[in-house]
């Protein structure tokens, strides 16, 4: 009789091993577990065992129940993991499908690297200061050393407006002085961002309008070194950690001395590309101490105070680093042009 | 500015090569923009006729090979048996006589004499040297390879320019001067480097060899050699046979002049016309080459006169010369054929006749040297810069010697430049000098001091320079320097610093821009940095205090009104801030009457399509939204910027405006089934809430309104506490068709940012969260048609209270249940209290007191 229960074991745990699905699993249950099943019946026969016999049968029989409701529990768990897994299976993608188009907006090329710019300055400590883009002659010339007729005013072509003395500004020096008057005598520390305009053929390489950012920093003790040192900080943080930096002497009217200032190319990395036409040197900002009649123009006294100054182009900057060729991309705003960015 | 080298070294020695030179020029201030090499080789990079691929910086040129391009001397000329066109030519190359076939037509005239009596000395190229190829155009380069040409042998040439790149001559053979030595490599003879040097405005000064020479000298310590301006004058004295009037001192504060008789025309020589050519100026006779020399060389331009003319005009009475300025409606033929109407402010050289030529610009038709000129009255004046630059811009007149003037030359150059030229005229053009010298100079040339305490130009470089070699560059550029105790400055002690010194300078007689006081020290302090090297003073951070932060709130608005819009998915362009008057008229339907603009005008516009400056942004958007309409089906575009109106000041108001423009699918096409309605109105009103909403902006609202531009009655004015801030809507089909978006609906806003501004807060409250449990529910009222939605929302917030935390429309229907002439609205609401659970009771009387107000005061019929 124990050999009885020792087959139906076998037999039992044999047919669950070959149970695969949850019917086959229902019907197994049915087959060996359920009422009707012989080991119930076993079971509820017990009484009728001799009564010497039926405390081994009691406990054989109950130990053969307890394992089939475990391995049923393990078949049960088997079969799921199964079913799920064949769910699963067969709700796979190609994932090479293109992604749902979303519009993203984007910030125009010179908005963005005006951004970059204003932040590497504010962290300098430079503040944004905005002047207006109509200017007066004076401002935009006569206060900055450059008088009527001097020939220095060749170096912007300028565009008049129908009112004597005004002018579109051709670059944001004017802002100089709008902010020296502002603040003086207070030590003064600001970049003028802001469009300015030329009189010039639109070319691939000129625009009758462009962004410049100008700096000014005055004070009790600002020097030549100073100015060094400010825009290799800057360079460092525009165009990476190693970039180096060499200053010419140039010239502009409101700065004495002036200067050019090259950051090392970093498209070939200082050994000569077209980019840098062979140079090794890409002409990034023209700077210099503020010229003595500007700061006394700004209501600065020259013999206390002295300042530095210095300005560049953001389209020129983006145009370096995107590789940019035709300066005419900016206000074209075509959007296979906009959406690179 | 072109510089041969082989030319400066007649005033400085230099050893460097000439990349060194043009590094140290460019870094002092004198940009050498390019450097053309004749036949000699560059010592790093690359030019023509070398091996080697990479181009180096600014480099352009031919080298010539020293092995095979030498000098010849050709000895005799024989025609070619099978060639009237070719001669043979028996050449000596140093080595050998060869015979060399060419067709240079200037070598035919020697044909068939025999052994030459002078041999000609030419360039000679060997079988493989590298030139230009002298039939293409441009610079070909090609090998020179044996072949047989008719018959004849021919494995080398006798060169022209062309084909050496001197010039773009290719009439003839290059006939180099008798002393030229056979068999030497030419590069050796005629090589040269040619550094063409840009002349800012502040280094006028510099526009002449000798500037440049000085400023070698300063950068390179050796020694400054000027050329001797001393003459032999043996002639007749001048004076008794000229007079000088100087009507405007303050335009011609100097005018001097020579006489010089017997003067004989002809070319200039070989080794002049060299310099000249490879400075830029073509060579034409002896005297105005000389003029031209004397210019380049010294910076003083100077005029020559025929003098038997002037003479003649003054019918044997004394030449008087009058400078003055032009008299209305005066004109003069230029010495180019030109009659000239002139200006008031332009100055004029005259007798009592009339002009005889433009003071410093150009020279008149009468008076001019011809190839019968035997007497030459030479000319050096000083004039003022800016006069002469007004002249050269209104008669379009640019030359070298304008060009020198319109940035000054000093008056103490005239006399330099005069002796200078008619030394050089008396021995080339064989003339007698007269004794004297005419110089009327009634406006001298202050001499410039200026004190320059040491400590200045520490505190302004930032380094310490020791005084003496302060002194040391200044005097290498030739100012007068004396070290001086800085007066009251000496210390207890008795001991001196270099902060106690002062330099008392001198400037040079060449200068006219050096100023005086703390100007004049900040000129010297330039040119100290400048040849003591400004990569020699070092980088030290800013040791001044950090100055009060402000910030730029102006800007921090627009820049967050960027971010919002760019977050809803609009691009942002940036386009021209100047346009037409047309072009913003487009904006209008056709035939609509369009409201006048004032606009700011261009005096001087580059094109007729950018003469005005912007009144609209929205005009700019469209044009852009125009542009790319055959590329894209979907845009969402937006700008913020300037527009400029008048204000009755000198400057315009310079308000900021944002123009959006929205057209296309809301969503673009994908494999899946995607949103391709085309965004209307409401997607426009969305961003615009969003961006409001985003800004804080207390509660805009949006009113129906009428705008020509836009479609009657999609369009609606923006309202934020009672100011119309702008417009938005789908514009006018005829606007959208004019934009190249016919037949699709384009959606526009305008708004004035400025009346935004006093709007956006620094701060903004934020709410706390309720703990406590929400009442939702719905509520269906049917309103009359033209009862705005907005209307309703208001009057269950206000009949409902607080309490009321959220009215959300989620269905508009019209139709038969909502009876014709009316709508259906269903509102989602929430009812919450921040301090305790609404009850039933409670929510019941507010829903009780919404009905009523909506019944009550809208007509409305809620479904209960």
């Amino acid at each position: 009789m124990l050999e009885q229960l020792d087959t139906l074991e076998q037999e039992a745990l044999a047919a669950l091993a070959q149970a695969n699905d949850p019917g086959a699993l229902a019907a197994w249950k049915q087959t060996y577990l359920g009422r009707s099943a012989s080991l119930s019946t076993f079971l509820g026969d017990l009484g009728k065992l001799p009564a010497a016999e039926r405390p081994l049968a009691g406990k054989r029989g109950n130990e053969v129940k307890r394992t089939l409701e475990a391995a049923y529990a393990a078949g049960e768990e088997r079969i799921n993991a199964a079913v799920l897994n064949h769910a699963l299976q067969s709700e796979a993608l190609d994932v090479t499908l293109p992604g749902r188009p979303l519009r993203r907006g984007r910030l125009h090329p010179s908005t963005l690297i005006l951004r970059r710019i204003y932040a590497i300055w504010a962290e300098m400590g430079f503040q944004i200061y905005r002047s207006p883009n109509v200017e007066l002659d004076d401002y935009n010339f006569t206060l900055l050393n450059i008088p009527p007729h001097h020939p220095a005013r060749d170096m912007w072509d300028t565009f008049y407006t129908t009112e004597e003395g005004v002018l579109l500004r051709t670059h944001t020096s004017p802002g100089q002085i709008h902010a020296m008057r502002e603040f003086a005598p207070a030590p003064l520390r600001v970049i003028l961002p802001g469009m300015c305009f030329r009189y010039e053929q639109i070319t691939a390489r000129s625009e009758i309008q462009f962004h410049q950012v100008e700096g000014l920093a005055v004070g009790p003790g600002i020097t030549f070194a100073n100015l060094k040192a400010t825009l290799a900080d800057f360079a460092r943080r525009m165009f990476g950690e190693g970039a180096r930096t060499q200053f010419r002497a140039d010239h502009f009217p409101f700065t004495e001395p002036s200067m050019e200032v090259d950051v090392e190319c970093f498209v070939c990395g200082g050994k000569g590309c077209p980019v840098c036409k062979f140079s090794g040197w890409l002409e990034i900002l023209g700077s210099g101490m503020v010229h003595p009649t500007v700061l006394r123009n700004g209501g600065y006294d020259p013999k206390v105070f002295s300042g530095f100054a210095f300005g560049m182009g953001p389209e020129r900057i983006a145009m370096l680093r995107h590789g940019i060729e035709d300066i005419r991309y900016f206000w074209g705003n075509d959007l296979r042009f906009l959406e690179q960015f | 500015m072109k510089v041969p080298l082989s030319w400066l070294k007649e005033y400085v020695d230099f050893d460097l090569p000439p990349e060194e030179i043009a590094s140290r020029l460019t870094f002092a201030g004198l940009e050498v923009e390019s450097i053309e090499y004749i036949g000699l080789a560059p010592q790093n990079g690359h030019i023509d006729g070398l091996p080697g691929e990479e181009r180096g910086p600014k480099a352009r040129g031919l080298a010539w090979d020293r092995e095979k391009i030498v000098v010849g001397r050709v000895f005799e000329v024989l025609p070619h048996p099978n060639a009237d066109r070719l001669v043979l030519c028996k050449l000596d190359d140093g080595r050998t006589i060869h015979t060399v076939l060419t067709g240079a037509p200037n070598l035919f005239p020697y044909k068939g004499q025999g052994p030459l009596a002078k041999p000609l000395k030419v360039a000679y190229a060997r079988e493989g040297a590298m030139l230009y190829d002298g039939h293409q155009p441009g610079n070909v380069l090609t090998t020179l390879q044996r072949m047989k040409i008719r018959g004849v042998e021919s494995y080398s040439m006798i060169c022209s320019e062309k084909e050496l790149g001197i010039s773009a001559d290719h009439e003839g053979v290059m006939i180099l001067p008798d002393d030229a030595p056979a068999g030497t490599p030419l590069a050796d003879y005629l090589g040269d480097v040619i550094l063409d040097v840009k002349i800012n405005p502040n280094m006028a000064r510099n526009a002449n060899m000798v500037g440049i020479a000085r400023e070698v000298s300063a950068l390179t310590g050796r020694k400054l050699r000027p050329p001797s301006y001393l003459f032999r004058a043996s002639g007749e004295p001048l004076k008794k046979h000229l007079r000088i009037r100087i009507q405007n001192p303050e335009f011609n504060p100097r005018f001097t002049a020579i006489l010089l008789r017997d003067v004989q025309i002809g070319p200039s020589p070989a080794w002049m016309q060299r310099r000249l050519s490879r400075a830029g100026m073509r060579p034409i006779n002896n005297i105005v080459d000389i003029t031209n020399y004397v210019m380049l060389e010294t910076g003083q331009p100077l005029h020559a006169f025929d003098w038997d003319s002037l003479a003649a005009r003054a019918s044997g009475n004394a030449v008087t010369i009058i400078t003055r300025t032009a008299r209305p409606g005066e004109t003069i033929v230029t010495l180019d054929g030109a009659t000239r109407t002139l200006d008031d402010f332009t100055v004029l050289v005259c007798d009592e006749k009339g002009p005889l030529s433009i003071a410093g610009v150009m020279g008149g038709a009468e008076t001019e040297v011809r190839d019968t000129t035997v007497n030459i009255l030479l000319e050096a004046a000083a004039w003022d810069y800016l006069s002469i630059r007004r002249t050269v811009q209104a008669q379009k007149l640019p030359s070298e010697a304008a060009f020198r003037f319109s940035r000054g030359v000093h008056p103490a150059a005239t006399l330099r430049g005069l002796g200078r030229a008619a030394e050089l005229m008396r021995t080339l053009g064989g003339g007698i000098i007269s004794r004297d010298t005419v110089d009327t100079y009634p406006r001298k040339a202050p001499v410039v001091r200026v004190d320059l305490p040491m400590k200045e130009v520490r505190r302004l470089l930032g380094v310490n320079i020791p005084p003496r070699k302060v002194a040391q560059i200044l005097e290498s550029l030739e100012f007068v320097c004396r070290v001086k105790e800085t007066p009251a400055r000496r210390r207890r002690s008795g001991k001196i610093s270099d902060d106690d010194l002062t330099l008392q300078v001198i400037a040079p007689d060449h200068r006219l821009d050096i100023g005086t006081g703390v100007v004049g020290q900040a000129d010297l302090i330039e040119e100290i940095a400048r040849i003591y090297g400004y990569a020699r003073i070092p980088e030290v951070q800013i040791a001044d205090l950090l100055p009060i932060q402000r910030g730029n709130p102006g800007l921090e608005q627009e820049e967050a009104a960027r971010d919002l819009l760019v977050n809803l998915g609009l691009q942002e362009v940036l386009t021209y801030h100047l346009t037409a008057p047309e072009k913003e008229a487009a904006v209008y339907p056709p035939g609509m009457e369009v409201p006048a603009a004032e606009y700011i005008r261009l005096a001087n516009p580059i094109v007729p399509e950018r003469r005005v400056m912007r009144c609209s942004v929205l005009a700019s958007v469209l044009e852009t939204a125009a542009r790319n309409a055959s590329r894209t089906d979907r845009l969402a575009l937006f700008e913020l910027g300037p527009v400029y109106l008048p204000s009755g000041k000198p400057l315009p108001a310079e308000p900021v405006q944002l123009a959006i423009v929205l057209a296309g699918p809301r969503e673009s096409r994908d494999w899946r089934p995607s949103d391709r309605t085309p965004a209307d109105f409401f997607d426009l009103k969305g961003i615009l809430e969003g961006v409001l909403s985003g800004l804080h902006v207390p509660s805009p609202t949006f009113e129906s309104t009428r705008d020509p531009r836009f479609h009657p009655g999609r369009c609606a004015k923006i309202l934020v506490g009672g100011t119309a801030l702008g417009v938005m809507g789908q514009l006018h089909p005829q606007v959208a068709a004019r934009f190249e978006w016919a037949g699709h609906d384009l959606l526009a806003a305008e708004l004035n940012f400025e009346l935004l501004r006093p709007y956006l807060l620094r701060q903004y409250p934020v709410h706390s969260i309720s703990e406590y449990p929400p009442v939702l529910e719905d509520l269906a009222v049917v309103v009359a048609e033209d009862v705005p939605v907005e209307r309703v929302i208001q009057k269950i917030r206000s009949s409902g209270g607080e309490i009321v935390q959220s009215v959300l429309l989620f269905d508009v229907y019209r139709g038969e249940q909502a009876g014709s002439g009316n709508k259906s609205l269903a509102f989602a609401l929430t009812y919450q209290a921040p301090d305790r659970t609404l009850g039933s009771t409670e929510a019941e009387e507010i829903r009780t007191r919404i009905i009523r107000a909506l019944e009550g005061d809208l007509a409305g019929k809620v479904r209960r």
